[in-house]
Formats: C-alpha cells, sequence, structure tokens
C-alpha cells in the first residue's frame, strides 16, 4: 500500500493534470472552428453546444483525448489486419496493428544489427589501441551530426541500387542504435578496476580468459542501459526513414498521410502508437536487463 | 614491454602484400582500395603503438582523411554514377558553388528554427526543473513521466506542429522546443539533487537563503548535469529543424533542399546539405564542450592526466 501511495500516486496525478491540460487546451483550440460554422450557417448555440462540439470534431485541431483513444481501437481492435482481395488475403491497410508491424519489423532488424556490430566495434576498441585512437574521435563527432538527415539519401541509394522495403528501414534504425551500444559497451568493458586486472594477472589469465571471464560480464550493466537508449532511437529511425520517400505503409507512412489530409486524429493515433511501441519495447528490454542481472548476481 | 616489439616485425607486412596480392587475382580495383587502406592502417597502427607526440589529433585525422580518399578511389574506379553516390571533390564543388545557397538555408534552418528554439526549450526546462525542484510530490510523479516522453518518438509531432503555426520558422522552433524539453528537464532535475545533505547544511550554517544556496552550491553541483543535456539537445535540435521541414516549409532551408533535391538527383547538393548540417552539429556541440571545460573545470571528468 505504502509502495502505491509512495511510487504510482505521483505518477498518476501528474499524468491527470496533463490529461485535463490537454482538454483545456482541445477545447480552446477547436472553439474558433465551432463558432465560426454556428456563424456561417446562422445559428444560435449555448456554451454547452459549444464544448460538445469542440470534443467531436471531424478535423480538430487538436483532438480530444477520448478521440484519439476510440481511433485507436477502432484501427487495431476494431479492423482485422487482413483482408480478402481479389480472391486472397492483402494486409489491411486501415488496420494500425499492420502499420505498426511495418515499423516494428525494420526497427527491430536494425536494432539487432545495429547492437552486433556495435559489441563487435567496442571489443574492437577496448583491445586495439589503434582503433581506439582513430575510431572512437570519428564515432563521437558523428553523433554530432543530424544523422537523420542522410535518412532520405540512403533510401534513396538503396532503392536505385535495388533494395526496396526492410532493409534501407533497417540500415537507418541500425545506425541510430548502434552509436549508443558502442559507447556503454567500451565504457563497460574498460570498467573494471586495476586491482580486478591485476588478479586476473596473477591467475596468469589470458587476454581472452581476461575478457570472457571479467570484462564482458562487468559490461552487461552498461550495455543494457545503452540497448533501451538503441531501440528508441532505432524507432525513430525507422519513422523518419519512412518519411521523405512517400512510403505506404508504416507509422511514418501514417503520419505523413495524415499531414497530408489534415486528418488529425489519425496523425495522433500513429504518434500514440509509436509512443507504445517504444515503450513497450523499453519496457521488455528493462525485464530482460532486470532478469539478466539477477542472475549474474549484479542485481540491487 | 618486452624487446620483441622493439625490433621490427616483418610478418604482418608480408602477410598484408599476400592478401592484396590474393585480391588482384580476383579484382585489381579493390586491391588497390585494400592496399591504401592496409597501408593508411599501419602508419596508425605505428603511431598508437609507439605513442609519438601529437598521436592522438594524427591517428583519427589520418584515419578520417583515409576514409575520405577510399571513397573517393570506390566512386571512380568502379564509376559508381553521382545519382547514387557523389565522390568527395563533387561534393566539395557543389558546396563551393552554391555557397550563397547553402548559407541561406543555414540561416534559415539554424540560426531562425534550431538554435531559437533549441535557447527556448532549454530555458524552460531549467526553469521547469528549478520549480519542480521544491515539491518532492512533483519530483516523484514527473520524473517518471518526463523520462518516458524523453524515450518516446517526438519527431513524430512534427506534423502536428506544422500544421498548427504554419510553414515558417515558428513550427520549426516548436518542434525542437518539444524534442529539447523533456531531455532537458530530466537532466536539470537529476543535477539539482546533485549536491550532498552535508554541503546544503553547510550552507544552511552560513545562514544562507535559497537563492543563495541555489547560486552559490546547487546550480553550480548541477552544471555537469546541464551541459550533459545541452549536449545531447544541441543534436535533437538541429534534428528537430530539419526534420520538421520535411512536412512543409518556406522555400528555404536544409530539410527543403534536401527533400527536393534528393527529387532532382542531384545528390552531390544534398550532400553539401549533410555537410553543412555536420559542421553545424559538431559547431554547436563544440561550444557547449568548451562551455562545459571553461566552467566545469573543477569536475573529475574534466581533469587531464
Amino acid at each position: 500500500m505504502r509502495r502505491i501511495t509512495g511510487a504510482i500516486l505521483p505518477v498518476l496525478v501528474v499524468v491527470g493534470v496533463i490529461v485535463a491540460i490537454w482538454y483545456a487546451a482541445a477545447y480552446n483550440m477547436n472553439r474558433a472552428w465551432t463558432l465560426d460554422q454556428a456563424e456561417r450557417r446562422a445559428l444560435e448555440i449555448t456554451a454547452s453546444d459549444v464544448f460538445t462540439d469542440t470534443m467531436w470534431q471531424e478535423r480538430p485541431r487538436l483532438p480530444a483525448p477520448h478521440q484519439v483513444a476510440i481511433e485507436l481501437w477502432n484501427t487495431t481492435a476494431g479492423e482485422p489486419m487482413l483482408r480478402e482481395r481479389r480472391g486472397e488475403l492483402r494486409p489491411n491497410p486501415r488496420s494500425l496493428w499492420f502499420h505498426a508491424f511495418q515499423t516494428l519489423a525494420p526497427t527491430l532488424l536494425g536494432f539487432v544489427i545495429g547492437t552486433l556490430a556495435g559489441m563487435l566495434l567496442a571489443v574492437s576498441i577496448v583491445h586495439n589501441r589503434a582503433m581506439d585512437m582513430s575510431v572512437m574521435p570519428w564515432a563521437i563527432a558523428s553523433q554530432t551530426i543530424p544523422i537523420l538527415a542522410i535518412a532520405p539519401i540512403v533510401i534513396v541509394v538503396l532503392n536505385a541500387v535495388g533494395l526496396v522495403g526492410l532493409v534501407p528501414k533497417s540500415l537507418i534504425s541500425a545506425y541510430l542504435s548502434f552509436f549508443p551500444v558502442v559507447v556503454g559497451m567500451v565504457k563497460g568493458l574498460r570498467s573494471p578496476g586495476a586491482m580486478d586486472l591485476d588478479l586476473l594477472r596473477t591467475y596468469s589469465a589470458s587476454r581472452a580468459e581476461t575478457f570472457w571471464k571479467l570484462r564482458l560480464p562487468a559490461s552487461v550493466p552498461f550495455l543494457f542501459a545503452s540497448l533501451k537508449v538503441g531501440i528508441a532511437a532505432a524507432l525513430v529511425g525507422t519513422i523518419v526513414a519512412e518519411l521523405p520517400t512517400g512510403a505506404r505503409f508504416g507509422l511514418g507512412a501514417r503520419l505523413l498521410t495524415g499531414s497530408y489530409y489534415g486528418q488529425t486524429i489519425q496523425i495522433w493515433s500513429a504518434l500514440f502508437m509509436a509512443a507504445i511501441c517504444a515503450a513497450v519495447l523499453v519496457m521488455i528490454l528493462g525485464a530482460i536487463e532486470r532478469a539478466t542481472l539477477k542472475r549474474m548476481g549484479l542485481d540491487r | 614491454m618486452s624487446a620483441l616489439t622493439l625490433r621490427p616485425n616483418w610478418a604482418w607486412p608480408g602477410v598484408l602484400i599476400c592478401v592484396v596480392a590474393v585480391v588482384w587475382a580476383l579484382d585489381w580495383r579493390l586491391a588497390i582500395i585494400a592496399a591504401v587502406w592496409l597501408i593508411a592502417w599501419g602508419i596508425n597502427a605505428i603511431l598508437a603503438r609507439n605513442g609519438t607526440p601529437g598521436a592522438r589529433i594524427l591517428v583519427p585525422l589520418i584515419f578520417g582523411l583515409t576514409l575520405l580518399t577510399l571513397w573517393e578511389m570506390a566512386v571512380r574506379l568502379y564509376e559508381v554514377s553521382p545519382v547514387i553516390l557523389p565522390a568527395p571533390t563533387a561534393i566539395a564543388v557543389a558546396f563551393a558553388t552554391n555557397t550563397a545557397t547553402l548559407w541561406a538555408d543555414f540561416v534559415q534552418t539554424i540560426l531562425r528554427g534550431a538554435l531559437p528554439g533549441y535557447a527556448l526549450g532549454c530555458g524552460a526546462a531549467v526553469l521547469t526543473a528549478l520549480a519542480i525542484d521544491r515539491s518532492r510530490f512533483l519530483q516523484k510523479g514527473l520524473l517518471p513521466v518526463g523520462n518516458f516522453i524523453a524515450a518516446l518518438p517526438i519527431v513524430g509531432t512534427a506534423p502536428i506542429l506544422v500544421m498548427w503555426y504554419g510553414f515558417g520558422p515558428s513550427s520549426k522552433i516548436a518542434v525542437v522546443v518539444a524534442m529539447v524539453f523533456f531531455p532537458m528537464l530530466v537532466n536539470a532535475v537529476q543535477g539539482l539533487k546533485e549536491s550532498s545533505a552535508m554541503q546544503r547544511d553547510l550552507m544552511h550554517t552560513y545562514a544562507a537563503n535559497y537563492w543563495q544556496t541555489l547560486f552559490k552550491l546547487r546550480l553550480p553541483t548541477a552544471l555537469p548535469f546541464l551541459f550533459n543535456g545541452l549536449k545531447i539537445c544541441s543534436t535533437l535540435a538541429l534534428i528537430g529543424a530539419i526534420v520538421a521541414e520535411f512536412f512543409g516549409s518556406p522555400t528555404v532551408g536544409m530539410g527543403f533542399r534536401i527533400k527536393i533535391e534528393v527529387g532532382r538527383l542531384a545528390m552531390d547538393m544534398v550532400w553539401a546539405e549533410i555537410t553543412v548540417a555536420a559542421l553545424a552539429g559538431s559547431g554547436l556541440y563544440g561550444l557547449m564542450a568548451l562551455a562545459e571545460r571553461w566552467l566545469t573545470f573543477w569536475h573529475p571528468s574534466q581533469r587531464r592526466g
């Protein structure tokens, strides 16, 4: 009980305040349109009419939270993922699950590629002085570049080479998840102190043994912290990769078409779906992290 | 170090020459690229091992130049179409001939969009952090929510904010503010908690009031965290401003130019824009790093040696 009041209550209050502000903002931003419509049709309307209308407009400037919730429900639970067309089962572009899947698949593929490449690079940086001195400064400098600006080019270039679909998007998310992993892993592999390393020397452990028995286990907590940053970055990468190419499916494409046709509710529901995906991915990693650290006895 | 490593080791160059020879039999162009790479890598390896003075700067420099050379060689030897990947020299030419356009884009995106948004967003975040710092309840509630929002794909709000604030710089500023606010807030709140109870008690015994404690103790101890936030946000600000332009912009700006030139397959111009973005991003990050070194010289991470 104390845990609930101590940790969850403040969060609930903050979330409640945010929702309340949202409702107030939706009323304020949509009111002008309602009043304008009423004036054109020369209708007399009461304050409560105005309020109801601002909450249920078809293309509001800011949709009310329940409108987004209803749209989310209708496009996930209300639409089948596959539908029959010309005698065969095709993905249903009205289903938000389908769009989420189109974004998640490259995100996960890119995340795996980026993580593996990042770990490999981190290991070689820690073990090779020349590698450390030449690659590390550029890896850091590359992060000061708005990498996402390159996304459209990568997509176009890979299109020209004949790669379409999953791979180009996942390369961008791989690039974005790659850097946090390199930095975290290098930090982790170097975290064993001089005393630990000396101890292993007294055991006359080889470099490989030092790596497997000391450095790698020591890097795990750092690795997980990086992975959580990396997967969120990977998702952003995929979404942005979908923007400039006119992709038809995926959450980014959903944002773009929504913005073309002024479908604000569609934009917001895609945005929430993206947020939910990011949160779920980070939570899954958090659960794996806790389980792993517990097994390793590093649990605090 | 044993005496063995001081003697020149001829085994490695021998292996490398063999590798190059084998590759030559398959594809002579690849062999030339591999040879250049291996020679440059060898120089770097020797420099790094001997710890020559200046190696800290020389080694990354050689590495970067090698990459550029390899890029140029690959494009020329394989006759890659400039539509796919222009050579670095072609990009340099595009950069030099279009400086006026690039400058206009830079002014529009960075000076009018990203920087005001960065200043506004980070400033608002620090002020909010100060406000919630006085309430434990808010800290407990806002930090998890802030951490959560900081991990969400906020770039996605770009179409909405462009719809609200129009195509001009104000919508870019809004996107940047939305992007930098939460990462900065989380760092600022964390930083304000850094001073230890003992230090705060000491200020108390000096009869320092809230503001004196804030300016003399808590803000200085928060500085490393503030700068961490500022450095993270410097890249986010540029990304926000550029991505927001994909959703609508006046006919100037880096995001607009990238979108248009990709459509016209003028890749050298796109890469020139990327160079500008890279220079601007590194410049902003570098400024923050310099300010950090100047203001937090006392922090362990800034000590040398």
